[in-house]
């Protein structure tokens, strides 16, 4: 597929449709690969990647790219099409600016799971098909089923279509998946209030407040962020105590319900591991519940729940009369 | 030395819309109607200008418990802002819930301008409530202890 999409990326330089590429480039190893923008066909060949590894969502990146000079180019997977799409509803991508290459995918893999099987010095990772055949420094040749090392959020994956695109690299793999996504949020609720305290604490306790969840999310656009006000106390700086961890990431999820697509990408970039995506999902479930099923991104027309409203909405309180222990 | 303990008084903080609930609390007073005085009211133009943020803010600065009054829906100065105000509390609460938070602490009352009473027997019961479930303990901010 990588040599399909440079072929066809060349094409599109040479013959002036575009002017830059959006992509993943190269990292020393494997596994650590970034996006980027590409200018040229010669760093096209070099640097251009698209594996396993290249699980980073760049239609945050187009907010900014699109008001650049010229159109560019993006290789968007599915999960990125619906974030795309839920920018554009937002107005925030200039969609005329994009050309939009539709691809693939079959699930990502989970770099710190590969290293969660005991592997330290991992130097080279081989695809073969169905598995990965890892190398490490210290000798070791071990086969890993790529399966047991995906993405959480690529298992529950909520749909493999492609929502917006001016071409399609192959044919979509799927469409809207029946999944089961909201299962973990559902133990959740069933535990008692005093359970679920300890879950989120022993969780939101470890975050660094490196704000890589927000930075990363493709929601997350505003320019002036609430967290980077210099009044609020909070600009910048780890959080001081239990208060602090619950309310950025009480705030953070709050500001993208009703935009978030699910992707999982605050999950993935989270260093300390912190389950994210159960608190948007909690959001999103909530909201299919008492307002009608609402997937971000879907659906150009729709309006999202948080900017909508009926006669005959719930009253708050139905959220103490829900099920679930007192 | 025995060190005698303080009853617990709660802090309520109670955001009311200038429209109806403000005026109801005002009806309440020249009514001469009892409420409890743990309740601190802060006016606001609409319950839609309450940002998710004031009510962890309050919380954070000891309040016990919050409370948001605004006009019933339907009857909304601004047409519609009881409405937005409505699905945000909805799912702040269930947030606040699915975090651990007792229920109870936080709670959406619609008092209009002529409901004095209503809105002494909705403060009478909340500060019931808060006082059953006793001090915030899961979100208050060490910091901003002053005891």
């Amino acid at each position: 597929m990588q040599d399909r999409m440079i072929a066809r990326a060349k094409e599109l330089l040479a013959d002036g449709t575009v002017n830059r590429v959006m992509g993943w480039q190269k990292g020393e190893f494997t596994y650590d690969i970034t996006p980027a923008v590409f200018h040229t066909a010669e760093e096209l060949d070099r640097d251009f990647v698209c594996n396993d590894f290249a699980a980073a969502n760049v239609s945050k990146y187009l907010v900014k790219e699109s008001r650049k000079e010229g159109r560019i180019l993006a290789f968007l997977k599915p999960c990125d099409s619906y974030s795309f799409a839920q920018l554009m509803k937002e107005h925030r991508v200039l969609r005329e600016n994009v050309y939009i290459i539709g691809i693939p995918s079959w699930g990502k893999t989970d770099f710190e799971k590969i290293k969660a099987r005991g592997l330290s010095g991992i130097k080279n990772i081989k695809d073969n098909g169905a598995d990965y055949f890892v190398e490490t420094v210290y000798g070791d040749e071990v086969t890993v089923p790529k399966y047991e090392v995906m993405l959480d959020r690529c298992k529950d994956c909520k749909s493999k279509k492609i929502v917006v695109y001016d071409e399609l690299l192959e044919e979509p793999n799927g469409d809207v998946i029946e999944n089961h996504r909201f299962d973990e949020v559902a133990r959740l609720e069933a535990m008692t209030p005093d359970e679920r305290f300890a879950f989120w604490r022993n969780e939101l306790s470890r975050c660094i407040r490196c704000n890589a969840c927000r930075n990363v999310c493709p929601a997350c656009t505003c320019e002036k962020c609430v967290f980077d006000n210099r009044d609020s106390g909070v600009e910048n700086k780890a959080a001081a105590d239990s208060f602090e961890e619950n309310m950025f990431h009480i705030i953070r999820a709050f500001h993208v319900a009703g935009r978030c697509t699910d992707c999982g990408e605050c999950s993935r970039v989270c260093p300390q591991h912190i389950p994210l995506h159960l608190l948007n999902r909690k959001f999103i479930k909530d909201m299919n519940e008492l307002y009608g099923d609402y997937q971000a991104g879907a659906d150009p027309d729709t309006r999202p729940p948080m900017t909508d409203f009926r006669f005959d909405d719930c009253e708050p309180s139905v959220v103490y009369e829900r099920g679930g222990a007192k | 030395m025995q060190v005698e303990k303080k009853p617990f008084k709660p802090l309520i903080v109670a955001f009311c819309c200038n429209w109806c609930s403000y005026a109801g609390a005002d009806l309440a007073g020249t009514n001469r109607l009892n409420y409890p005085a743990d309740v601190k009211i802060i006016r606001v133009p609409c319950s839609c200008r309450v940002n998710p943020l004031f009510i962890l803010r309050a919380f954070q600065r000891g309040a016990d418990g919050v409370i948001i009054c605004g006009c019933h829906p339907g009857d909304c100065h601004y047409t519609t802002g009881n409405y937005y105000a409505r699905r945000r509390m909805t799912l702040l609460f269930s947030m606040l819930d699915y975090l651990g938070i007792e229920k109870g602490r936080t709670r959406v009352e619609w008092v209009s301008a002529a409901e004095g009473q209503k809105f002494a027997e909705t403060m009478n019961s909340f500060v019931e409530t808060i006082c059953s479930l006793g001090e915030n303990k899961r979100l208050e901010d060490l910091r901003c202890k002053t005891e």
